[in-house]
């Protein structure tokens, strides 16, 4: 078996992506990670559903305070400058498109960029939480996912078959094997993961993967 | 004025809660936020065949051990005790959690019934219902389940929704201060959805963390007007 990337690595690639001065939403699971790892050369807003603009690192044991918690209940620091405010004015930055990033999980993201991050099989009450909003409001959506299912099956593909979130929204998709950009003509592959070949990523992606010219390895 | 908005106990400000009421919960969904006194207290009036609006469905006191060593009670405990008919909410279940949590297990045995909204779609109902507004288009939900049945317009191009207003009989919220007229202030994140459910309901019941004299409250920064506050109960940290 050849080496994946693992969360952590595939969350740092992700922050990468953060410009200096950007307003940034962290979706549940993996890209609540990316908190910890802002490139230290930039200022990051990081902005929260419940209700905050401008969190710093996660919490640790000794410094929780529940009533300072982000979106995925994870309690998190204050930093000078930053500001709270409720629920409506939340989703008016996400809504109305002053949020610059979101980096959100998958279950599957498509060949056209649609994204189903909410419903799966057996699971009909699970919600969309603010997911929806983020995924139509953000000025960029990035997807952080590993690259297929627990029995190996592809979780790019041609067409979700999960619920959807919404259409035509992801324009870079990042793995524990490749970083893909969304473009009009489909799915380019950026970067690979070290050791990889094209011809294996794409047997385990159902959509067509056309390599980058400039195709690299990804940094570690 | 003479009204007096101050309760002795969240049993009190909840005792006139009936039977088929909407009730909205305030808070986000874990800790933080949540009116857990006022939760108990509806717990014990057993109120019945509510509808229940929140962001959260609540975990239930078993589960919310994950979240907070030692736990605590949230709106879970109205669907273990079979007081709920309807949940209107962006999370009914987390999906990173088994499905053990007490709305999950009610609604697959069919004994609750779940309208599923996106979380900045609910906050903005509630806001319409707070402000009179007959409803708003957004373009959240196009070409999603959640676009069923609505009606669809192209404005300027793009796809929207028409998304209707929610209002409720009661609202339970959380604030960290109230000064005796009613306004309120909250604490950091714990503000989240209980500034907008205090406007979109007939009766607002608040728990505070502490009772200010009126005048204390810088007025720059009140967050909620007293206007919105029916009862306020004190119920220190």
């Amino acid at each position: 078996m050849k080496d994946r990337l693992d969360e952590q690595t595939i969350a740092l690639r992700a922050a990468r992506e953060f410009t200096d001065g950007s307003v940034v939403n962290l979706g549940y699971g993996m890209p609540g990670l990316c908190a910890n790892l802002i490139p230290g050369d930039r200022t990051v807003f990081f902005q929260s559903e419940n209700g905050m603009l401008g969190y710093g690192i996660l919490a640790t044991d000794e410094e929780k305070d529940y009533e300072l918690i982000n979106a995925s209940d994870q309690p998190v620091t204050p930093l000078p400058g930053m500001c709270f405010f409720d629920s409506a004015a939340a989703f008016d930055m996400i809504r109305g498109g002053h949020i610059d990033i979101v980096v959100l999980g998958a279950y599957q993201v498509s060949e056209t960029g649609g994204l189903a991050n909410w419903g799966r099989p057996g699971r009909p009450a699970t919600g969309m939480g603010g997911g929806m909003d983020l995924a139509v409001g953000a000025k960029k959506v990035i997807v952080t996912m590993l690259h297929t299912t627990k029995d190996g099956g592809p979780r790019i593909v041609g067409n979700c078959t999960y619920p959807l979130t919404a259409r035509r929204c992801v324009s870079l998709i990042i793995t524990d094997l490749a970083v893909m950009e969304v473009t009009e003509n489909g799915l380019v592959l950026k970067e690979i993961a070290p050791g990889w070949t094209v011809p294996e990523v794409q047997a385990l992606t159902e959509a067509d993967i056309k390599p980058a010219e400039d195709l690299k390895e990804i940094e570690l | 004025m003479t009204i007096n908005k101050i309760f002795n106990s969240c049993d009190e400000a909840v005792a006139d809660i009936f039977d088929g009421a909407t009730v909205m919960i305030g808070g986000f969904g874990s800790y933080g936020g949540l009116p857990i006194n006022l939760i108990v207290a509806l717990s014990k009036q057993g109120a019945k065949a509510l509808t229940i609006i929140a962001n959260m469905g609540g975990v239930g006191y078993e589960l919310s051990h994950r979240i907070k060593p030692g736990g605590y009670q949230d709106s879970g405990i109205l669907f273990e005790n079979g007081q709920v008919r309807k949940f209107i909410g962006s999370v009914p279940a987390l999906g990173g959690m088994p499905p053990t949590s007490p709305l999950e297990r009610l609604f697959n045995e069919g004994k609750v019934e779940i309208e599923m909204v996106p979380q900045g779609t609910l906050a903005e109902r509630l806001r319409g219902g707070a402000g009179g507004l007959g409803g708003f288009y957004t373009p959240v939900g196009v070409g999603t389940t959640v676009e069923e049945g609505k009606e669809k317009k192209v404005i300027n191009g793009r796809e929207y929704i028409l998304e209707l207003p929610l209002t409720a009989d009661f609202a339970l919220i959380k604030a960290h201060k109230a000064d005796a007229v009613g306004n309120l202030v909250y604490r950091q994140t714990a503000r989240c959805f209980n500034p907008v459910m205090a406007m979109a309901a007939k009766t607002t019941i608040v728990e505070v963390d502490e009772m200010v004299p009126t005048g204390r409250l810088d007025p720059e920064v009140i967050v909620t007007p007293h206007i919105y506050v029916n009862r306020i109960v004190e119920v220190p940290a």
